[in-house]
């Protein structure tokens, strides 16, 4: 349909096409999956929504989906973080080096969120203290040198093997006999329950309290917040060392769902963060996204490598798509904004 | 000078780099009165209410509240004090909701357990009250700014404004971007300030809101003070002339 034919629509069907986008711009991403979900039962009506393979889905997602949970915050203030790959890498390698050295459990598995933590307030000291004139390039350095620094305190080799408690985080399972009966082998991945309490957390950290309603503030109009007396620097430097705590707990969760360390870990995963961030419907100017569309995002990426995985599609096939449904996913947002706009 | 002294400026400066935006400006302010501040552009009318507001920290002189000698490291320390400013740019978050951008900074809090989490009712009913109080019509509290006319934006900046009581008021060409017919409110809204008590500071390149609202004028010219007068005792085009730097 063109413009001018929408204008010569009855008066009555266009407004309820109006009252329509609001709905779509909240729920249109669910609605996706849902889509998604089914086109993938018919062609794979076996495979797809058995129980292995759906747990499977989730113990994918969920140690990206704390990259990109952590990246949707720094885009929300207009920034980027480039260095979350090197970061999560980084931190596997510490928890690797202390668990080989013979640390407790308790404290190998607090390296790597500790780690994390470090790297993030690294960056973002670097972004306000040092005015560096734009985080992406802050971001970009610490991308290398992270990674960098990995490979020194490893000597570029992977290691292996964690004891039982840091495995659990990653590949634990908790047993659902109570419903399914003694034995049943359906179960649910602990990193899933973990993925979703960290959701919720920072869900009501961003919706219910004042630094979050900052960090939105921030992305909208830098200018505004300052004038309000909020400390944007300080909110910055919290967002970014939040943002390197959770690919920190990405880490840990990565360490215990391959049981090893390994150079290559996390590398080029903070574009797929920052993919799944974009297509959960978060502006890149900032100011505008929701936890559940970054939720939502990162189900989109998991799902869709498992199914075309399941149809063997070809890898090469896979970066095609996904590059396209980016594209895409911004594009029916410059639409939509469009229609919103329309007056 | 009166005993009605609400905020006074003594031989403020400020430098950027090589460039002297003000030299030597004094300014004084008196409870329930409405200052007009003109000046061509780059006269320094901006910057000295960035100073007044603590956004700028002055390279030389002294501000004075209440006539007590301050120092204001950020507009957070001018707001406590009772001075709140209505920015020329409206220093608005889009992408937040009226009620949002009236508390930003500020926002109402209960406490669960150990944790405080904004309260959106409360916020919700103040915003309502504050808004009907101030006459200013909108959809909802809860509508986006950028979905607002430029001059509902106006009228929020200006409900951020006087939000907490402020005794002091500035505003940056509170009417440089309106429609000719949102004029007369905001104009209405400024006299109302005044019948509370409240002091207010208009910087406005146009004189009819100059001569509509105010009881003094200063010019600024080239970062200096250049003249001043009671209202009374002055005229649209000796006001005009001080802005391009004439005086008789």
């Amino acid at each position: 349909m063109d413009y001018g034919e929408k204008r010569l629509m009855d008066k009555n069907q266009e407004s309820l096409f109006v009252r329509l986008i609001p709905f779509f711009e909240r729920y249109g991403i669910l609605l996706l999956i849902l889509i998604m979900i089914a086109v993938l039962h018919l062609l794979q009506p076996d495979v797809f929504l058995s129980w292995r393979n759906v747990t499977n889905i989730f113990k994918q997602v969920s140690w990206q989906s704390m990259l990109a949970l952590g990246v949707f915050m720094v885009i929300v203030t207009a920034g980027i973080d480039l260095s979350v790959g090197s970061i999560i890498m980084l931190s596997l390698m510490g928890l690797a080096i202390t668990s080989k050295a013979g640390m407790p459990w308790y404290v190998v598995m607090l390296v790597a969120p500790a780690i994390g933590f470090l790297c993030g307030m690294f960056n973002g000291i670097g972004i306000t203290l040092l005015r560096m004139p734009h985080p992406f390039i802050m971001t970009l350095g610490t991308l290398y040198i992270f990674r960098g620094i990995g490979n020194l305190i490893s000597g570029g080799v992977p290691i292996t093997g964690f004891a039982e408690q840091i495995r659990v985080i990653g590949n634990g399972k908790i047993k659902l006999d109570v419903i399914f009966g003694e034995g049943a082998r359906e179960y649910i991945p602990t990193s899933l329950i973990l993925m979703i309490v960290i959701f919720f957390i920072f869900w009501i950290f961003l919706n219910h309290t004042r630094i979050g309603k900052w960090i939105y503030a921030i992305g909208g109009n830098p200018g505004a917040a300052r004038a309000a007396g909020i400390n944007v620097d300080r909110i910055l430097i919290v967002v970014y060392t939040l943002c390197g705590f959770l690919a920190g707990i990405g880490g840990l969760i990565l360490a215990g769902r391959t049981n090893s360390a390994y150079p290559n870990a996390g590398l080029q995963s903070e574009l797929d963060a920052i993919a799944a961030v974009i297509i959960g419907g978060a502006s890149f100017f900032g100011g505008r996204g929701t936890v559940l569309g970054v939720f939502a995002g990162v189900m989109i990426m998991g799902i869709l490598r498992n199914g075309l995985n399941l149809m063997n599609v070809s890898v090469f096939w896979q970066q095609v798509l996904i590059g396209s449904i980016i594209i895409l996913a911004v594009y029916i947002d410059v639409l939509r904004r469009q229609l919103a706009t329309r007056t | 000078m009166s005993d009605n002294l609400v905020l006074e400026a003594k031989s403020v400066s400020k430098f950027f780099g090589t460039i002297t935006a003000l030299q030597n400006v004094d300014l004084h302010l008196n409870k329930g009165e409405v200052l007009g501040v003109v000046g061509d552009n780059g006269a320094g009318k901006s910057t000295l209410m960035k100073v007044l507001s603590g956004l700028y920290k002055p390279s030389e002189g002294s501000l004075f509240f209440d006539k007590e000698k301050v120092t204001l490291n950020s507009p957070r320390d001018s707001q406590n004090l009772g001075l709140e400013m209505v920015y020329q740019d409206l220093a608005l978050a889009g992408n937040l909701p009226i009620g949002d951008n009236i508390f930003l900074g500020r926002e109402p809090t209960r406490k669960v357990g150990p944790f405080n989490f904004l309260d959106h009712k409360k916020r919700k009913q103040l915003t309502e009250e504050h808004l009907a109080k101030l006459k200013i019509n909108v959809k909802s509290a809860d509508q986006k700014v950028e979905e607002l006319s430029g001059g509902q934006r106006q009228a929020v900046a200006i409900a951020r404004a006087t939000a907490f009581n402020a005794k002091i008021v500035l505003m940056d060409e509170p009417t440089a971007a309106l429609a000719v017919k949102e004029v007369g409110k905001v104009l209405d809204l400024i006299l109302n300030l005044k019948k509370l008590g409240v002091s207010v500071i208009v910087i406005s390149h146009r004189m009819d809101d100059i001569f509509t609202v105010c009881d003094r004028v200063m010019a600024l010219f080239q970062g200096t003070n250049f003249a001043e007068s009671e209202l009374k005792n002055t005229s649209r085009d000796e006001v005009i002339g001080w802005i391009m730097g004439k005086k008789d």
